[in-house]
């Protein structure tokens, strides 16, 4: 239903002024491809940076690429880019259009400007407002609620007047689970009834390995992998994640454990592992007892996450990405 | 948390990729009159949650001002210009100053996005908010004018020429506003040219033209709102000249007409970078 071919889309270099450093030229989505098929929830999974929202902006006809064609349900985005708004509904990271406006006006403008009369804008955000428990509060503006509420009341304004696609930037950022539940579970219902296809933009693992059908990872700007979570997960099958936590600084008096060093991922008094099932069984013997153990503080073992996989398809930043 | 199994969708489109499909039917575009009335009302609410307090400071600054004159100048002809310039002052107030920073703001934070994905005419966003921000001027104008009457001994009775300045200036300073706010390229920019279009509003609009030298002069001839003063002052008189009151007018309207046009450009060009 969307088949992205070689976009490619390169922020030119800025030249430095006073205060503001110069930065180089940027290619922020680098040949990407991408078929995202009828009623799978997609997802786009990378850190900061990655390119996720550059990507999506150009889906949502929101910005030329330089390259490449972008076609959704048959219609040529790039040529025609004031078509995608009639075909999507696009929840960006910004609420500054709503933020004066109360829950229930919001929801409101919003259908009416996607095409419905105003009896029709009315009974949908009735229907939406109250599928996702904001009927409460839906005089407040949304200036006056909490960021996940906000984010809620701006999923509710994306969902109002139906489209075929939704493109959600980070829709859960900052949100309870009760709020969580009821925006996957209004995916869902649209999913089953009307066959609505989802395209998710994350950093957020947890939440990719639970809800997405199928993920791209991205990672400067190019797709690095692209499968199911499963699927993914089954290229670093063969390892196991150990975490040391050390009381206050590792001993490397311990041969063993000096020997490690070379390998691991620090961060603060924690040691990240990525290693063989044996290996990591020989690492935890040696931990937990000798020497070694008076320095340590917790480990745990893990199957390996898509945080795993993207470090281990050799993506750039270190540090990963956002488990929580 | 995902339960629904895809491949089992309606459709049941998941396995069987879609060769060579036809495009599918697209969804319905906004037509301009409902889309523009939608925007007004909701830009209106918002302007009565937030700027009443500044339709306040609007009104206050400009009953100041006349207060102020009220010492240097005795009636005639100046008194009925400082009269017709401060009531003008508040629609450059809100229209050119506020809504340039409205538009600067929602540029600079990326909020033209949410207008950019619906399907929504240019024209319908730009002429929504600019009507809504000039009809947020109406009561302070009128205020004002009203204040200026008594104050300087003018007649009320063709008051009612507000009725036609207030949308025709209204229209002309806040398509300049919208423009300038959509053009800038910093929303700190937007700013400081809504207030640089304000402060000459004042200058050239309130303190009597006669007194000026002539560069200011051909100043205040290039500022859309001094048409809308013009057509106000001219309607104290005992015989007002009903056809420069519309002269003066159409100028106004003209750019307005010019001036949002530019503005639902500079939106188009915001909206798609």
């Amino acid at each position: 239903m969307c088949a992205v071919r070689g976009l490619t889309k390169t922020y030119p270099a800025v030249r430095g002024r006073r205060g503001v450093p110069a930065t180089p030229e940027v290619r922020a989505t680098d040949d990407v491809r991408l078929d995202i098929r009828r009623g799978e929830i997609f997802g786009l999974l990378g850190p900061n940076g990655a390119g996720k929202s550059t990507l999506v902006r150009q889906l949502t006809g929101l910005m030329r690429p330089d390259h490449g064609s972008v076609e959704i349900l048959g219609h040529d985005i790039v040529r025609h880019p004031e078509r995608a708004s009639r075909i999507l509904a696009y929840l960006g990271q910004e609420s500054t259009a709503l933020d004066e406006l109360t829950v229930s006006l919001a929801a409101e403008t919003t259908g009416r400007l996607r095409g419905l009369d105003v009896r029709q804008a009315r009974a949908d955000r009735d229907a939406v407002l109250e599928e996702l428990g904001l009927t409460p509060i839906a005089g407040r503006p949304l200036r006056k609620l909490s960021g996940g509420q906000r984010r809620l009341a701006c999923f509710a304004a994306a969902l109002v007047g139906e489209r075929p696609l939704l493109v959600l930037d980070e829709p859960t950022t900052g949100m309870d689970p009760v709020a969580r539940r009821a925006v996957w579970s209004a995916v869902d219902r649209r999913r089953a009834e009307r066959g609505t296809t989802v395209l998710l933009v994350t950093h957020n693992v947890i939440e990719a390995e639970t809800v997405l059908d199928r993920v791209a990872v991205l990672d400067r700007g190019r797709v690095i992998a692209c499968d199911s979570p499963a699927g993914l997960k089954e290229q670093v099958a063969g390892e196991v994640r150990v975490e040391l936590v050390w009381r206050e600084a590792p001993p490397l008096h311990v041969p063993e454990v000096a020997a490690l060093r070379d390998r691991v991922a620090e961060s603060g008094r924690r040691w990240t592992l990525r290693l063989a099932p044996e290996e990591a069984r020989t690492v935890v013997a040696t931990v937990t007892g000798g020497a070694a153990f008076a320095a340590l503080d917790d480990f745990t073992l893990a199957t390996p996450s898509l945080e795993d996989v993207y470090l281990a398809l050799g993506g750039a930043v270190r540090q990963g990405l956002v488990k929580a | 948390m995902s339960v629904v199994p895809a491949d089992v969708l309606p459709g049941g489109a998941l396995a069987a990729e879609e060769a060579a499909p036809r495009p599918a039917e697209l969804g319905p575009r906004a037509r301009l009159w409902p889309s523009l009335a939608a925007v007004y009302r909701a830009q209106l609410s918002r302007a009565r949650v937030a700027r009443i307090p500044l339709l306040f400071v609007a009104t206050f600054q400009s009953i100041g001002i006349m207060i102020l004159m009220r010492g240097v100048v005795d009636g005639g002809g100046e008194a009925q210009a400082v009269v017709a310039g401060s009531s003008v002052l508040v629609v450059a107030f809100v229209a050119l100053n506020l809504l340039a920073q409205y538009f600067g703001q929602l540029r600079a934070s990326g909020g033209l996005d949410h207008y950019a994905t619906l399907p929504v005419p240019p024209a319908a966003v730009v002429l929504g908010a600019a009507g809504a921000y000039a009809s947020f001027t109406v009561p302070g104008t009128v205020v004002t004018a009203v204040f200026g009457c008594v104050l300087f001994g003018l007649p009320l009775a063709h008051l009612w020429v507000l009725a036609a300045v207030i949308p025709l200036a209204g229209a002309a300073l806040a398509g300049l506003g919208a423009a300038l706010g959509l053009l800038a390229p910093r929303p700190e920019l937007a700013t400081l040219l809504g207030q640089l279009g304000m402060s000459a509003a004042l200058l050239l609009g309130v303190l009597p033209a006669e007194r000026m030298p002539e560069a200011v002069r051909l100043a205040r001839d290039l500022l859309p709102s001094t048409y809308g003063v013009e057509a106000f002052a001219r309607t104290f008189g005992p015989h007002p000249a009903w056809a420069h009151v519309l002269g003066d007018l159409a100028v106004c309207g003209g750019v307005g007409v010019i001036s949002l046009a530019v503005a639902t450009w500079a939106y188009r060009r915001a909206a798609v970078r």
